[in-house]
């Protein structure tokens, strides 16, 4: 497959490696942002050839494990109304609320599909015009654009049986509260190259100048990510702290114009709590003043949400990279992801389900001790 | 890609040894406890349907020893042995690039037949169709059943047809149940795989789970994908041919070959490791997987087999495979090992390793 068979070349990977190897003289922790870096590096095993002396980190870019519980309780309390037909992205469907999760609303009656694009909500809500159709409109910077066209559109095309929740999730905000967390252990990061590819990274320069940290945007397949830690370490080493950019064949420093055209048409900053971390000033987009009669919170009273979250779920640890999915003393055992506690066991970006999937919980090593350990249950 | 495909009951079971789940007393129902409504990923072919074969209909039915939940149950009648096997056919579109429901419906309960190393001879055909659906449509899919039977050399001998209100269906639904003959010396089954044994598979992986896919979601490539529905018999026929000592056959449908290949490792208590670059996937498959964030390894085949052999037979029954006009892309993708049993992993492309593991329910295409 055109340019993706070509960075996943084994011996290219392993020569970087060694590079890495080389570059290296003391111990880094580099946290990778987004979730699907984290998925690829689990996935492919990127973190197994790298030195001993680099830690990767995972971060808090799992758009479905940072989206607050109170906003997937209102999704549940919107799915479960008779009229209304709820649109959502796959993986939002199985991440537990308080109490249920949108299968199972969708398995006592609820109407609850599944959509690839927001658009395709929009087109749902123009064939059914005597239905109210909700999208919930979640996620980075990289799903914006596309929510914010189809609320756009709905506007523009007057589909009045069209909403939208919204919760969107900023990157920048998000480094700098891990950067000011107590007991951050992040030496650089490696940015998000969706991304950067709809916001460009011009707002990055004075993060890494503030925090001293380098910041290379990097990509999703196993030879940008070895590329991008390989920037990192090299700037770590030299004591240098800038952005690079390691993904020039999809980011470039203004992104896209069109694309932050219409977000900043239909969306405006807000501070955002964010599931297992709490609420960042600043940190997330939601819809302007202009557009909240398609605000699905304004048109359905969602008021009376008390969230319970689970007790012994350390989500929260795990996207501020405090902790690895596997030290958390549920993994494996209360916290699965047929039995998830916290959304990071559910999406395939969350950290947790990525260790779970990928097995981080099987020594491999010792015969004869494995095979009770759930993976192959 | 088992969207629609929601299958309840088709682990139709094989071999005569004793089986492992305990059919005596009511295993714990606790599982069951927090879906109190069937959800979608109960009809998926991952960790929930099995949860609801073990901890319903297994203790509801009572059980037998010839029970081990393969694809096809072998009992012995007199002195022959007979392999049986159900499944229902849910599939929406009912008609897709490279097949229908008809075609599927027989060549799935041919395959799961054949995969006891069993010759199928016999179908039968219930059709639960709803008030309204086109006679056109109907006769196509009836057309459709009847060429596949008469390309796997079956017969269609039994059937049933009810008729469901209007709006309370989705179509046609089919379900077809199917016999057949093991073979004299024929020992087939998933407990079977031994360290030292290598696992084949018996063509491209992903073709049928991404035909529906593409259809469903309006992915338009340059040309379509097609599904891979077929009947194997032939091929299990011609691989017996050439290595009676076969040890196991699966047909990876739903959970794909993931699901295949753990519950071999689990059967047999060995553990298995597969070399991610050996797998054939066509590139089409694999573009649309990514596109859509899913896992080829997971997704489902109606035409395919996973095999383990010992290694001296690997190479006659790779050449038998390859002899016969669907299995021309097989290949030898892994291993089975005494190393962590019951666990399937495999070495990726940059020389690391991850586990394989069950999928829970249906795959959820990713956000971004």
């Amino acid at each position: 497959m055109k340019y993706l068979t070509e960075y996943r070349d084994g011996d290219k990977a392993r020569a970087l490696a060694r590079e890495i190897a080389r570059l290296v003289t003391r111990p880094w922790a580099i946290m990778e942002v987004c979730g699907g870096q984290t998925h690829s590096i689990i996935r492919n095993g990127i973190d197994q050839i790298l030195p001993d002396q680099i830690e990767m980190i995972h971060g808090p870019g799992c758009p479905v494990c940072v989206t607050p519980l109170e906003v997937i309780d209102k999704a549940l309390a919107i799915a479960s109304r008779p009229e209304v037909i709820f649109c959502s992205y796959g993986d939002m469907l199985r991440v537990p609320g308080s109490k249920d999760d949108l299968f199972k609303i969708r398995g006592s009656g609820g109407d609850v599909r599944v959509v690839y694009s927001p658009l395709d909500a929009l087109r749902i809500a123009r064939e059914n015009p005597q239905r109210e159709v909700v999208f919930l409109a979640i996620g980075f910077e990289t799903t914006a654009p596309a929510n914010a066209m189809a609320i756009k559109l709905a506007r523009e095309q007057r589909i009045d049986n069209f909403s939208a929740l919204v919760s969107h999730v900023l990157v920048p905000p998000a480094i700098e509260a891990i950067m000011n967390s107590p007991g951050n252990r992040v030496n650089a990061f490696l940015a998000a190259g969706h991304v950067c590819c709809v916001t460009g990274f011009a707002e990055y320069p004075s993060l890494c100048r503030q925090y001293g940290i380098p910041i290379v945007v990097t990509g999703f397949e196993p030879l940008d990510l070895l590329e991008g830690i390989r920037r990192t370490v090299r700037q770590l080493e030299n004591g240098e702290a800038f952005v690079e950019n390691a993904y020039g064949r999809v980011v470039c420093e203004q992104g896209n114009l069109v694309a932050q055209a219409v977000i900043g048409e239909v969306f405006e900053v807000t501070d955002r709590g964010w599931r297992g971390i709490g609420t960042i000033p600043r940190s997330g987009w939601a819809l302007r003043e202009e557009y909240r009669d398609l605000d699905a919170e304004r048109r359905f009273t969602v008021s009376e949400i008390k969230t319970c979250e689970s007790a012994l779920c350390r989500a929260g640890d795990v996207l501020k990279g405090a902790i690895k999915p596997n030290e958390c003393e549920a993994f494996g055992k209360e916290c699965t992801p047929r039995n998830p506690l916290g959304a990071t066991m559910v999406s395939s970006e969350g950290a947790c389900a990525a260790y779970f999937n990928y097995g981080r919980f099987v020594q491999l090593t010792p015969p004869n001790s494995a095979a009770t350990s759930g993976a192959a249950k | 890609m088992n969207g629609r495909q929601t299958e309840t009951t088709d682990r139709g079971p094989s071999e005569n040894a004793p089986a492992e789940i305990r059919f005596d007393g009511v295993s714990c129902p606790l599982p069951l406890q927090d879906y109190p409504n069937v959800i979608m990923g109960h009809g998926g072919g991952g960790k929930l349907t099995s949860e609801l074969i073990e901890h319903l209909f297994l203790p509801a039915f009572g059980g037998h020893p010839f029970v081990d939940l393969a694809d096809s149950t072998v009992f012995p009648v007199d002195a022959t042995r007979l392999a049986f096997s159900t499944d229902s056919y849910v599939v929406q579109p009912l008609f897709f690039p490279g097949g229908s429901i008809g075609d599927l419906a027989v060549n799935g309960t041919v395959n799961d037949i054949s995969m006891s190393g069993a010759k199928p001879l016999y179908l039968s055909a219930g059709f639960i169709v709803e008030e309204g659906f086109p006679i056109e449509q109907l006769q196509r899919i009836a057309h459709d059943m009847g060429a596949a039977a008469k390309r796997a050399g079956v017969s269609i001998i039994a059937g049933d047809t009810k008729v469901i209100e209007r709006a309370r269906g989705d179509g046609c639904y089919i379900n077809t149940a199917g016999v057949g003959v093991v073979g004299e010396g024929v020992e087939i089954g998933p407990k079977r795989a031994r360290p030292g044994d290598l696992v084949i598979v018996s063509g491209t992986l992903g073709d049928h789970g991404m035909a529906i896919m593409s259809v469903r979601e309006g992915l338009e490539f340059e040309s379509p994908i097609e599904s891979d529905s077929a009947s194997l018999n032939e091929m299990v026929a011609a691989m017996i041919q050439a290595s009676p000592a076969i040890r196991v056959l699966r047909d990876p449908t739903r959970g794909g070959l993931s699901a295949s290949l753990n519950e071999i490792a689990s059967a047999s208590k060995c553990g298995i490791v597969i070399d991610e670059s050996r797998l054939p996937i066509k590139p089409m498959v694999q573009s649309a997987c990514e596109i859509l964030g899913l896992d080829p390894l997971l997704v489902a085949n109606e035409g395919k087999l996973v095999c383990v052999v010992a290694e001296a037979d690997s190479e006659e029954v790779l050449a038998a495979i390859r002899s016969q006009p669907d299995g021309a892309n097989a290949a030898v993708i892994g291993k089975v090992v005494s190393e962590h049993p019951g666990i399937v992993v495999a070495r990726t492309s940059i020389g690391a390793s991850r586990v394989i593991t069950i999928p829970i329910g249906e795959q959820l295409p990713r956000i971004c």
